[in-house]
């Protein structure tokens, strides 16, 4: 039957902002007051002119191999593998990806360079940053160190006091270390008094976001400055192999190592993709950071994701041991790998992850970050669950996201404790 | 259409008078103080009320509410408080504008559907989303179409010609503006509110929508100045620091009718601008 147009009722006008743009899947967005619009429309564009273009690459890239140290070795752990794996029955080969080699010790450097050279393009005259284990800050003081930027870093008051290398290091660099006290006095409140700050100053200054969360485009914009790091592993692991690994594998705080680590192999559909957050004193206690393993779709920082939030809406207080992952949300990318089930996501407990921390301190002479240590402590099952549906031994690449020494008064106190009272 | 806000407006301008607009973070200190709060608002003068609904991260509140919303949420305060006061509100008063002001997450946990309902249910007629800018919650927008709720846009300093433009086309259900003072969180006092006012008359003359200002206003002579340019303005924080300092209930009460009365007073000395263009 011809449809009369007249007769047609005009569609309900529906605002034409966003089109899906800076989604992935159903997660993602921008949810923020409407005076930071205007700056994430001036970030948008200056990620697709500015750090798409050939000379901000080529700049970001020189300062990668002669400042950072890239590439960052592959690392053939066979002592961690059998000690893993005795019967040779799971792990083929593992290898680790050793972002703690990075200048400053993790992958942060990467996106805290991108980021800071993005915002002297941009001519803002001052950075400011939130941080929980203090890495963020610490590479967004040494970026803003080398450019010549003077440099705010809000961090929680938890974790000023657990981090304290970590300040030291800050205030060394030049950079304002403010202590938040409000909330639970850690990322997620540092973020909050971040963003207070960015929408008050944000004709100035730059608001350099240290995981792949918050509003478009941050996630994006993080994601593809860490890329880097999956974009050297597939192709060492290819030269060492000759293929491809079974399994990759990385923590998830934010999932920004996790997410520069995936992006690489997205497309390689035999190459399963492992994240593991911070289970806490346990995902069934009220103790954990484990957001996509038992947190609910919701919004907080700016974009739509798994949040850790009651029937009421309100924002939980996140536990972890390591402050790096000890954060309510999660970016939304993995949200979407989570629902579409391209990649997996497990958990470690605080006591599993110092466990590991030892274990491969003393089998490979690394000393890992608590928030890789809990990447460590699932190796073994992610190779039980992956060799059990591949019929063989799998090779895993992990992304060793990052060094220990800022966490050593942690393990020692936590190794002396343990001993004190083996239960 | 239920049109309270509209014709809160439209009185206004008849009468040539400016619209006075409180805010409380529901809960702050406990729920029976808050309705009893929200009745002395409009006792002393307020012509609309926002109903804060507590969030436990207010990136876009400044530290006297971000301390009244761990107040509230610490007394049990949230959206289902909120939406209980507004209920015991629009019990009294079956023509004041209700406002529910609030953060996104807490309406997208519930489900936006329900929740809009859930609003419309408890006497709400307009819905204020900090963190959901005009364009971004197709979801929103439709479910308070269909509950006949206005969802009210911000303005901001920085807000692009395309914003207000994009307003202009969408808006016509919108209620009002709110065109926020300053780059900043609320509670600043360096609010520019000259500029502000200037502002906010262009945006009222672009849109056709009234237009109210807040952020920073926390006094007479700065509602009186804001006031020149718009509509009405909105005081939030410096009602909110009043409860904070009050040390009793009844001192609470008196503070805020006092706060709100002054206010009321200062902007009756101004007369209302020109009807925004019509439609
Ligand atoms: C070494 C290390 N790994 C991981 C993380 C977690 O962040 P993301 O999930 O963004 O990689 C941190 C955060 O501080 C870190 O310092």
């Amino acid at each position: 039957m011809p449809v009369d147009e007249k007769l047609v009722p005009a569609p309900m006008p529906v605002p034409e902002a966003d089109s899906r743009e800076g989604y992935y899947g159903a997660f993602g967005g921008r949810f923020v007051s409407e005076t930071l619009m205007f700056a994430l429309d001036e970030l948008t564009v200056a990620m697709k002119d500015v750090v798409a273009s050939a000379a901000f690459q080529a700049e970001w890239r020189e300062l990668l191999a002669s400042y950072v140290g890239r590439p960052t070795p592959l690392s053939s752990a066979d002592r961690l593998a059998r000690a893993l794996d005795a019967e040779h029955t799971k792990i083929a080969r593992l290898f680790l990806k050793r972002e703690d080699l990075c200048h400053t010790g993790a992958h942060k450097i990467n996106n805290a360079l991108g980021q800071v050279l993005l915002a002297k393009r941009m001519g803002k005259a001052r950075i400011i940053a939130e941080t929980g284990a203090g890495q963020h800050g610490v590479a967004t003081a040494t970026a803003a160190a080398l450019l010549g930027l003077p440099c705010d870093v809000f961090m929680g008051e938890s974790d000023v006091a657990r981090q304290a290398p970590n300040v030291a290091r800050m205030t060394m660099l030049g950079a304002r270390v403010i202590p938040v006290t409000s909330g639970s006095k850690t990322l997620k409140d540092a973020m909050n008094e971040a963003l207070r700050d960015w929408v008050t100053n944000v004709g100035t200054t730059y608001y350099c976001i240290g995981s792949a969360a918050g509003p478009h485009p941050y996630p994006e914009l993080v994601a593809s400055f860490q890329s880097v790091i999956g974009e050297e592993a597939r192709a060492q692991i290819l030269a060492a192999t000759g293929a491809l690994p079974d399994g990759v594998v990385a923590c998830v705080g934010g999932g920004s190592n996790a997410i520069g680590m995936f992006r690489a192999f997205m497309k390689d559909d035999s190459v399963a993709l492992f994240g593991v957050e911070a289970a806490g004193h346990g995902v069934h206690t009220d103790k954990h950071a484990a957001t996509l393993t038992a947190g609910r779709k919701g919004i907080l920082h700016g974009s739509l994701s798994y949040v850790l939030s009651n029937d009421e809406g309100q924002v939980q207080e996140a536990h972890s041991i390591s402050a790096g992952l000890d954060y309510p949300g999660v970016g939304p990318e993995h949200a979407h790998l989570k629902d579409s089930a391209r990649a997996r996501y497990l958990s470690a407990t605080d006591h599993e992850a110092i466990t590991a921390a030892t274990l491969v301190t003393r089998t490979e002479g690394i000393l890992p970050a608590l928030e890789t240590a809990h990447a460590f402590a699932r190796v073994r099952d992610i190779a039980a669950i992956l060799s059990a549906e591949r019929g063989r031994p799998v090779t895993l690449a992990f992304c060793l996201s990052g060094r220990g020494d800022k966490d050593l008064a942690t393990y020692l106190r936590e190794r002396e404790r343990a001993e004190k009272d083996p239960s | 259409m239920n049109g309270r806000i509209e014709r809160a407006f439209a009185r206004a301008r008849d009468a040539k008078r400016k619209l006075l607009v409180t805010y409380l973070c529901i809960g702050d200190p406990n729920e029976a103080e808050s309705l009893a709060l929200a009745k002395a608002c409009v006792d002393a003068g307020a012509d609309i009320l926002e109903l804060g609904s507590p969030f436990s991260d207010p990136t876009a509140d400044g530290p006297v509410i971000a301390r009244a919303s761990e107040r509230s949420i610490a007394a049990g305060g949230g959206l289902t408080m909120t939406l209980r006061v507004a209920t015991a509100l629009r019990a009294s008063y079956t023509e004041l504008p209700l406002v529910l002001f609030g953060y996104y997450n807490p309406l997208y946990v519930r489900g936006t559907g329900k929740a809009v309902l859930a609003a419309r249910e408890a006497g709400i007629d307009a819905l204020l989303v900090v963190d959901l800018p005009f364009g971004h919650g197709d979801e929103l927008m439709t479910a308070a179409r269909a509950n006949d709720l206005r969802v009210v846009p911000l303005v901001a300093p920085t807000s692009t010609d395309a914003h207000v433009a994009r307003l202009l086309q969408h808006g016509a259900d919108a209620g009002f503006v709110y065109y926020v003072s300053v780059a900043g969180v609320t509670g600043n006092a360096a609010a520019p509110l000259l500029e502000a006012a200037a502002r906010a008359t262009q945006v009222r003359a672009q849109t056709g929508l009234p237009v109210v200002i807040g952020f920073g206003i926390d006094g007479p002579e700065k509602a009186k100045l804001a006031a020149r340019g718009a509509d009405g303005v909105v005081v939030g924080t410096a009602i909110v620091r009043e409860i904070e300092n009050a040390t009793s209930p009844d001192a609470r009460i008196a503070n805020v009718k006092a706060l709100v009365s002054c206010l009321r007073t200062a902007l009756d000395g101004e007369s209302a601008p020109e009807a925004p263009h019509p439609r």
